[in-house]
């Protein structure tokens, strides 16, 4: 029986769980098992820590009937998320040996014993669509290992699809969560921005973070958002706004409905076999009863160039505080700027460097306004894009990403091609409103996305639409390679 | 075009040392992405309002109370060099 546990959705783990039948100690101990047996082709972990997981599992054992439904259910953290005296280094050699002195506050519902299998690997700071910008080495697509896994959050999606962890965390600033479940065939979902705390995430772009759930199916997807969502008053951008029980109206399908598909994000660029993936999945949502029409967001081609305006600005002015005073790699120097220079130079890899350099470039004087400034209005322009759509839809369809999985290697020296990956998620970031990503079928024998889009706070709603769509593909989860 | 020297003068202000051969690769990188998000000057947004928070928060204040926080030994214990209770850097150029 043990080896078939490693089938169940995070949810049906936690159930047996919940009655009894398996200990967290046994579910622990599968994952570590997993994870000894794949990780060398994977790499889905910057840091993987066995031990603690059986120490904390035995402890979250002991507290028999007094826990949270999810508790036990061992969980993969990307490396991005502060974790109390676990090594925190965002894909980077700057921080190659930090250890946070708190846990996110995103992990607080797990309690004080989080049961962890590991650090996920992941582009630097979260900056990149492939995780081929880690320090630690490329995670690989468990679908094709000589192909990525999409990215920043792609040690989060490989340890999925892995079957390494029953689920994961990412973050998502331009569609870091969405873009690497979509490549590696599992659910990802962007909650609506400040729904999660970003105490204790390290900062990229902090108009843009979030934290969401990488899963093996939407239910799990809905149970982690209920462990992480909440006001925290030490993240003033937090919403302190109620969460609801995502749980609650998941199955009662999409009858009426109204679905639109963003015709902008459906043409250029879209390979055939992505789009036939959605326009199939809209096909099928109509089937089971959902109004399905068109809906348009005529700015988002300025989405991806405002993007990238406005997330290198704001990485610029976060990762200043790399400096080799407080922690991080230090290059001793005889003066202080050149200890910075010095210490910047060799501890950040080249994308970091390129955008640090774009976003100061953007932000420096004589090119705010027609930069940082116009690009701040065109998110104004997105915002009202979006609100005019959900006057009309409940829910918008898209693809999540526009090709499937690519090859290792292949976009990693023309940034702009790495980039256009991010095309129809970064919309989203943007206006701040919720996303998911959910496997909606195969194209070249590789997991394609379809990306739901819901208004602010409507997770319920899209969650439940998500469900649906789920439902109505041939897509199940399988456990690669 | 941004020039070599907008790129010395750039990698200066955020503190960030590139070899000359990086100078050279960047100056070419950033003007490739440069061009790409120029579309948006094609917008003529002079009335929009600006988003800075997509929730459009502002001024969140919390109650003005002492509270414990992170102890000093704690704070200090990360840093690559300390003196006492201080962190400790070379000379300030």
């Amino acid at each position: 029986m043990p080896d078939s546990l490693l089938d169940l959705t995070a949810h049906a783990l936690a159930r047996k769980i919940e009655t009894g039948e398996v200990s967290v100690r046994e579910a622990a101990g599968i994952a570590n098992a997993r994870v000894g047996e794949v990780e060398s082709e994977v790499n889905a972990f910057v840091t993987t820590t066995p031990e603690l997981a059986l120490e904390r599992a035995t402890a979250v054992d002991s507290k028999n009937g007094d826990r949270r439904l999810w508790e036990g259910v061992p969980l993969a953290v990307k490396d991005v998320l502060s974790t109390r005296g676990v090594r925190t280094t965002c894909g980077s050699k700057i921080l190659e040996n930090f250890e946070p002195l708190y846990d996110a506050s995103a992990l607080l519902n797990f309690g004080e014993d989080l049961v962890m299998v590991g650090k996920t690997n992941c582009d630097e700071f979260a900056m990149g669509s492939s995780t081929e910008n880690s320090a630690y080495g490329p995670a690989r697509n468990p679908w094709d290992l000589s192909r990525v896994p999409g990215g920043s959050s792609g040690g989060s999606a490989a340890a999925v699809a892995a079957g390494e962890s029953w689920w994961a965390l990412g973050t998502d600033t331009g569609g870091s969560v969405r873009q690497p479940a979509a490549l590696c065939g599992i659910v990802g979902l962007k909650p609506t921005y400040g729904r999660v705390s970003r105490h204790g995430l390290i900062a990229f772009a902090s108009s843009l973070d979030v934290v969401g759930p990488m899963t093996r199916d939407v239910r799990d997807a809905a149970l982690l958002l209920q462990a992480i969502a909440g006001h925290d008053p030490r993240d003033s951008t937090s919403a302190n706004v109620e969460v609801p029980d995502y749980l609650a109206d998941l199955e009662d399908g999409v009858e009426g409905l109204r679905v639109g598909v963003v015709p902008e994000l459906m043409g250029e660029g879209i390979e055939p076999g992505v789009r036939e993936v959605v326009e199939s999945a809209a096909r099928n949502l109509e089937s089971v009863g959902a109004e399905v029409g068109e809906a348009s967001l005529p700015h988002s081609g300025y989405g991806l160039p405002a993007y990238y305006i406005i997330a290198p600005a704001e990485v610029s002015s976060n990762l200043a505080r790399f400096d080799a005073v407080r922690y991080g790699l230090r290059v001793p120097a005889d003066g202080v700027h050149d200890m910075y220079r010095k210490t910047r130079e060799e501890g950040f890899g080249d994308e970091a460097k390129r955008r640090i350099m774009l976003g100061t470039y953007a932000l420096s004087s004589g090119y705010y306004d027609a930069y940082y400034a116009q690009a701040q209005k065109v998110r104004t322009r997105i915002a009202e894009d979006f609100r005019a759509a959900f006057s009309r839809h409940d829910v918008l369809l898209s693809p999540t990403a526009p090709t499937v999985a690519f090859r290792i290697g292949e976009k990693v020296d023309d940034p702009l091609a790495m980039y256009a990956n991010d095309i129809c998620a970064v919309p989203a970031n943007l206006a701040g409103i919720p996303a998911i990503s959910v496997p909606g079928g195969l194209s070249e024998g590789l997991p394609v996305g379809v990306q739901l889009m819901g208004d602010h706070f409507t997770e319920p709603l899209l969650l439940r639409a998500a469900r649906a769509t789920e439902q109505v593909t041939d897509f199940r989860f399988q456990m690669k390679p | 075009m941004i020039s070599e020297e907008q790129v010395r003068h750039v990698a200066n202000l955020a503190r960030l040392g590139l070899t000359d051969d990086e100078i050279v690769k960047m100056g070419t990188q950033l003007d490739a992405i440069l061009d790409s998000i120029e579309k948006i000057q094609e917008l003529d947004l002079t009335d929009v309002p600006p988003t800075a928070n997509p929730l459009d928060l502002s001024n969140v204040l919390r109650p003005d109370e002492p509270r414990p926080e992170l102890p000093q030994e704690d704070a200090l214990s990360p840093a690559p060099e300390r003196v006492d209770d201080l962190f400790a850097v070379p000379r300030i150029d």
